[in-house]
């Protein structure tokens, strides 16, 4: 009696989320049927599927917005970002805990008080630098500055993590020989793999998503990132639909694609890096 | 004993070095030189930056009614946003740590809107607003959809503050999910067998033991909604008529269209003291209801 209840519960429970999940939906579905529209169809029917899939959209967007250009920028900076602030972060952090200094708690505090920082406190003078650096309009400059940025988050969660990694491994490692740069990125690197996966992961998608920084330090159209190429695209286009969602379609589905492979450790990642943070 | 000293200060070096140098180069510097440049006159442009005191600060306190306004909007905007979204992803959360069918699917999709970046979510919600919304108001024929969205103030601020929601709730339900997970499942059998109600066991048992979960998920929702930038940019451009500008969109728009990079500064320092405020006192408070379980 009791556990038909329960389960008459968990069906209706279920329904309604199913429901909600569908309004969480939407805006997708909208999205994709009306990119495949003509023009006149988007106008008089917004909601019906398309009559017929005009996929030369997709190809006028893809050219007009030099999509190409900016999949590799984006994907380039990504990459070579995250590797990076991950690799001197766990450095850092590993060096933070082990080597327990007056000088490097106060570091460790600055990190933490920067966490705090809007970007927006510090973007003009941040772009200031990049000009005197003369690394203004490059990649390498938003390199620079998304180390700089976003190495505080990653460290914070690094020492955290390292503080509970037992002492003892290393020590072996010492007495057979390794100094203490083989023993970080033989020993301690791997070990720290779960916290690594959630500082990519968090860092991947901030820097692929960033639209203010990049639109700050790079002017050349040819070095534009999705989110840059998009704005621009969408500020010549506006209102003109048909060309515009197909380029947003565009423009999230990489993103959308890696999710849903990487979604076990995006999840995980959030909730361990939430949890610490 | 030399050597050894050496080679500390060489693995010092070494190991924190890097990272020390980004940082202080792109925050330590840009922190430092904000904070000279709010008391000048800067334009961004000429070299010639002249010291003018407190003059920027007095200008945003007395003559500044537009920072004051996306002021009272993040503000508003804020308070709405960090309740909703968190009403929104503990709901989400609550039922999906129940035993569905289809619950990972479900918790896929809630999560999805969050790894697409504010400006596109932005780009996406224009058209939804002003072509998905009137369809459905035609088809359903109900008002709330034939609202004009975008076009005024009160409800441009909602339109905000819905997609913001779309966005967000599926990142907190995460947090919370993480959480939920690790309330003891014996405690809530031992409260059902003593007869508590659904809502006693969620509000005598579960709430306190997530408290950790709710500080950071109040701490995350309310620099989110303080700093929104991208949505705000992308949605409305703070329009119509700056209604829903927020001050992070305005600190913008005053360094790089009116080309006042010394009062932006003064602004963004301004912002930097009340975001640090609120969260500090969130912390605070959030904290203190914590249990150990």
């Amino acid at each position: 009696m009791e556990t038909k209840a329960k389960s008459r519960w968990n069906i209706a429970t279920e329904i309604i989320m199913v429901v909600i999940a569908f309004i969480f939906l939407a805006p997708f579905y909208f999205l994709f049927v009306n990119s495949v529209k003509s023009f006149g169809e988007i106008l008089s029917d917004a909601a019906s599927w398309p009559t017929k899939f005009s996929w030369a959209n997709y190809a006028k967007a893809w050219d007009l917005a030099r999509f190409s250009e900016a999949f590799v920028n984006s994907l380039t900076i990504t990459i070579i970002s995250v590797l990076l602030i991950s690799l001197i972060s766990a450095m850092a952090a590993y060096r933070m805990v082990r080597a327990d200094s007056k000088f490097n708690r106060v570091l460790l505090l600055l990190f933490v008080a920067a966490m705090v920082v809007p970007f927006q406190t510090i973007m003009i003078p941040v772009l200031k630098i990049v000009n005197v650096l003369g690394v203004n309009n490059s990649m390498i400059g938003l390199l620079i500055a998304y180390l700089g940025l976003n190495v505080p988050m990653a460290i914070f969660l690094f020492h955290g993590f390292i503080k509970s990694v037992p002492l003892e491994i290393e020590e072996a490692a010492t007495v057979d020989g390794c100094n203490p740069i083989t023993v970080f990125f033989r020993i301690v690197l791997p070990l720290l793999k779960p916290m690594l996966m959630t500082i990519i992961v968090l860092n991947a998608l901030g820097i692929w998503n960033d639209y203010l920084l990049p639109s700050l330090i790079l002017q050349s159209p040819n070095l534009r990132t999705i989110p840059l190429a998009t704005f621009s695209f969408f500020g010549q286009y506006t209102k003109q639909w048909d060309l515009a969602l197909p380029a947003l379609v565009l423009g999230i589905a990489p993103i959308i694609v890696f999710y849903l492979f990487m979604q076990r450790y995006i999840v995980e990642g959030i909730a361990a890096g939430s949890v610490k943070g | 004993m030399r050597g050894k000293k050496w080679s500390q200060f060489g693995q010092q070096l070494f190991f924190v070095g890097p990272a020390t140098v980004f940082f202080t180069l792109m925050m330590i510097v840009p922190f430092l030189m904000g904070m000279y440049y709010s008391f000048t006159d800067w334009n961004g442009v000429s070299g010639n930056v002249i010291w003018v005191g407190f003059d920027n600060f007095r200008n945003i306190f007395t003559n500044d009614a537009d920072f004051w306004s996306s002021f009272w909007f993040t503000l508003r905007f804020t308070l709405l946003g960090v309740v909703l979204t968190n009403l929104v992803g503990f709901f989400l959360a609550y039922f999906l740590t129940k035993p569905l069918k289809m619950r990972n699917a479900l918790r896929t999709i809630f999560f999805m809107p969050n790894v697409i970046g504010g400006l596109l979510l932005g780009f996406i919600w224009q058209f939804i607003f002003i072509k998905g919304f009137s369809t459905l108001g035609d088809l359903t024929g109900w008002s709330f959809f034939q609202l004009p969205w975008l076009g005024d103030a009160t409800t441009g601020f909602w339109a905000i503050v819905l997609v913001f929601i779309w966005q967000s709730s599926g990142y907190l339900m995460v947090v919370y999910i993480a959480s939920l997970s690790n309330v003891s499942k014996d405690v809530l059998e031992a409260a059902e067998i003593d007869g508590a109600t659904r809502f006693q066991v969620l509000r005598s048992i579960i709430a306190p033991l997530i408290m950790p979960a709710v500080t950071v998920c109040l701490f995350l929702s309310i620099s989110w909604s303080f700093k929104m930038f991208d949505l705000n940019l992308s949605l409305t451009k703070g329009g119509p008529f700056k209604s829903t500008e927020s001050v992070a969109l305005n600190i913008y728009n005053e360094a790089f269209l009116n080309n006042r990079y010394g009062l932006g500064t003064a602004k963004a320092l301004l912002f930097f003291l009340i975001v640090a405020i609120i969260t500090i006192i969130q912390v605070r408070i959030t904290k203190s209801k914590e249990v150990e379980a």
